[in-house]
């Protein structure tokens, strides 16, 4: 049966011409098999006046107008202190703030990457017992505010003074101060971390999720265990799906760090402006300072994120176009701010 | 210990939910056999073969292959079910190929073949990708080691896949439909490599729809239906002349 089907479809092969459609307007026959040697010539170009759009230059002169207005008014008014904001914006107090602010979101994202991995892998492996604590986790730190998280992890040093070791209700073994949660640096990390992991885990969840089933059979039909199909299989396919969503939650994370006013620290780049003006009495030029480097900070990160992704993109080595890639890949691109991920990666607002 | 088939079905039978996939079949491949399975979609051929490496449970009568039972260890009169290490280690002695391919795509095509070997039966990388590059000749791909399934051709990406499979020195091979997912044009190069494999020797349960081929190299055909063999026998009898009407109908449409 395989042999006359091949002898058949060297005849359906010279339909691919690119011009093909083109030849029907030029009143030439179409014929792409025969007609193809005879039209060498450039189809002519088209001339035509481009549809235009009088409404959007309307409405853009009215919005520069109304953004020249507000800037001009902005710069009069004495309540916006721009001299103090000159005076601020390179502060030791708020360059080190910001240091702090930056060094939070790095510890608090690693942590909720790694606790968030390991959630996800629990939450989609046969055993029922990991599958449900995952729920569970997932259930109690997406479910209630990161803002009441970190005012309960600000006084978990309270409600536990000290940690201890031994048979519960009986004398403890061994008896050690809390120190963990003393230190509002790491309560604070800790705090943060432990809520996004739970949003991370549906990131990665959505990632390995994408991954097409075929992958994880054939690891099966190869002998190899669930874990090493997780770590050779899936989880390697996964990361591009991965990635994009992920760098959305570091910028988020770095300003969910100026929550940790609850706890309270205020050692970070919010609390820091808001001491000073605290002093000072000039709290509108310290939050422009405080925002001016948020800015500063997301717009460093968009970058990297935009290159992060092209790397993945780019890795598997499915974009180049191979024998059969004729179909161009659906690639994340890189919209700065919107999940890239198809599925699951979008979680209400937050941050 | 010749007188063992490599396969053993005993009233094999499937359930999806109250979906009988397959119901009650029963048959026998020796070592060196060649058997094709035919039949319409949905007769539950492929469910049959994944049992066959407990990719699926068996629910009912008893599978075993090479004399050990699929998935379970009997003790006494009873049955248990294996660890899934223990179903691991069965189905290394069982390849298998597939339909769509499923080559990973971010390993390489020595990559793909290589992995199990050196995460499951702890080779060197060195031992493995010489092993690697021996299959990739025999399929005829010695110069591709080194391309991303996405830079090869269906029936190429087919070919990598059972040298995988084989990579794993596989005493019995299972194909399921391998030849289904590609144009026209490449189906011979798989089918090529395929007789080769059964030349040499190897036990092999194809589900196909190449009916030349399972002519050309089958001992065996089975004809499946609804979940049970309707007719199995030598491939010329039962492509020459079907005993039953549905094999009848069956043949009718695809010859």
């Amino acid at each position: 049966m395989s042999e006359p089907e091949s002898d058949r479809m060297i005849e359906a092969e010279p339909g691919k011409s690119p011009e093909s459609g083109r030849n029907a307007e030029s009143g030439r026959a179409p014929r792409a098999g025969r007609g193809r040697d005879a039209d060498n010539a450039p189809p002519e170009a088209i001339v035509a006046i481009p549809l235009r759009h009088p409404w959007r230059n309307v409405v853009a002169v009215l919005l520069v107008l109304g953004l020249a207005v507000f800037v001009l008014d902005a710069a009069q008014r004495p309540d916006y202190g721009w001299a103090d904001v000159g005076k601020f914006i390179f502060d030791r107090r708020i360059s080190q703030a910001a240091w702090v602010t930056l060094s939070l979101t790095i510890y608090a994202m690693i942590g909720a990457i790694v606790i968030g991995l390991l959630l996800a892998i629990m939450r989609l492996s046969p055993n029922p017992v990991l599958k449900s604590i995952a729920w569970l986790y997932i259930w109690l730190f997406r479910g209630t505010p990161v803002y009441v998280q970190l005012v309960f992890w600000g006084i978990v040093s309270l409600i536990y003074p000290v940690f201890t070791f031994g048979i519960p209700f009986m004398d403890p073994w061994v008896t050690i101060p809390n120190e963990i949660f003393t230190n509002l640096f790491i309560t604070a990390v800790i705090g943060l971390a432990l809520n996004e992991a739970a949003y991370m885990s549906e990131i990665v969840r959505a990632g390995l999720l994408s991954v097409d089933q075929g992958q994880e059979e054939a690891s099966t039909a190869l002998a190899m265990s669930w874990g090493q199909t997780m770590r050779y299989v899936v989880v390697p396919q996964a990361m591009k799906i991965i990635i994009p969503p992920t760098g959305n939650e570091v910028i988020s994370m770095l300003k969910t760090t100026s929550l940790v006013a609850a706890i309270p620290l205020s050692i970070d780049l919010y609390g820091v402006s808001r001491g000073i003006s605290a002093v000072t009495f000039t709290p509108v030029p310290l939050l422009i300072v405080a925002s001016l480097w948020y800015l500063l900070f997301t717009s460093a990160l968009m970058v990297g994120q935009h290159f992060i992704e092209k790397r993945f993109s780019r890795g598997t080595g499915r974009v180049k176009a191979g024998k059969e890639s004729a179909t161009p890949e659906p690639a994340p691109t890189a919209v700065p701010g919107a999940p890239g991920g198809p599925l699951g990666t979008d979680f209400g607002g937050k941050g | 210990m010749t007188d063992v088939p490599m396969v053993l079905a005993e009233r094999v039978s499937k359930n999806f939910g109250s979906n009988k996939v397959l119901r009650g079949i029963s048959l026998e491949v020796d070592p060196g056999e060649v058997l094709c399975i035919v039949g319409p979609s949905g007769s539950g051929k492929s469910t049959f073969l994944r049992c066959i490496n407990h990719l699926e449970r068996v629910d009912g009568g008893r599978l075993s292959v090479d004399g050990q039972l699929v998935g379970y260890r009997q003790k006494g009169d009873k049955l248990y079910e294996l660890k899934l290490k223990e179903a691991a280690f069965q189905r290394q002695e069982i390849g298998m190929v597939f339909q769509r391919f499923n080559l990973f795509p971010h390993l390489t095509a020595v990559e793909n073949i290589t992995l199990a070997p050196i995460r499951v039966k702890g080779l060197s990388k060195a031992q493995a990708t010489a092993r690697a590059m021996e299959l990739l000749e025999r399929v005829g791909l010695g110069d591709k080691g080194d391309a991303y399934p996405a830079h090869l051709s269906g029936g190429q990406q087919q070919r990598v896949a059972i040298a995988r499979a084989l990579a794993m020195d596989p005493k019995l091979m299972l194909f399921d439909e391998p030849t289904s997912a590609l144009d026209p044009e490449l189906v011979g190069e798989v089918l090529d490599v395929m007789k080769e494999l059964a030349k040499s020797g190897m036990t092999m349960i194809v589900v196909t729809h190449e009916m030349g081929f399972a002519r050309e190299v089958a001992d065996t055909l089975v004809f499946m239906d609804e979940g049970v063999v309707v007719e199995a026998g030598p491939p010329r009898e039962i492509l020459g002349n079907p005993q039953h009407d549905r094999t009848k109908a069956f043949l009718s449409k695809v010859l």
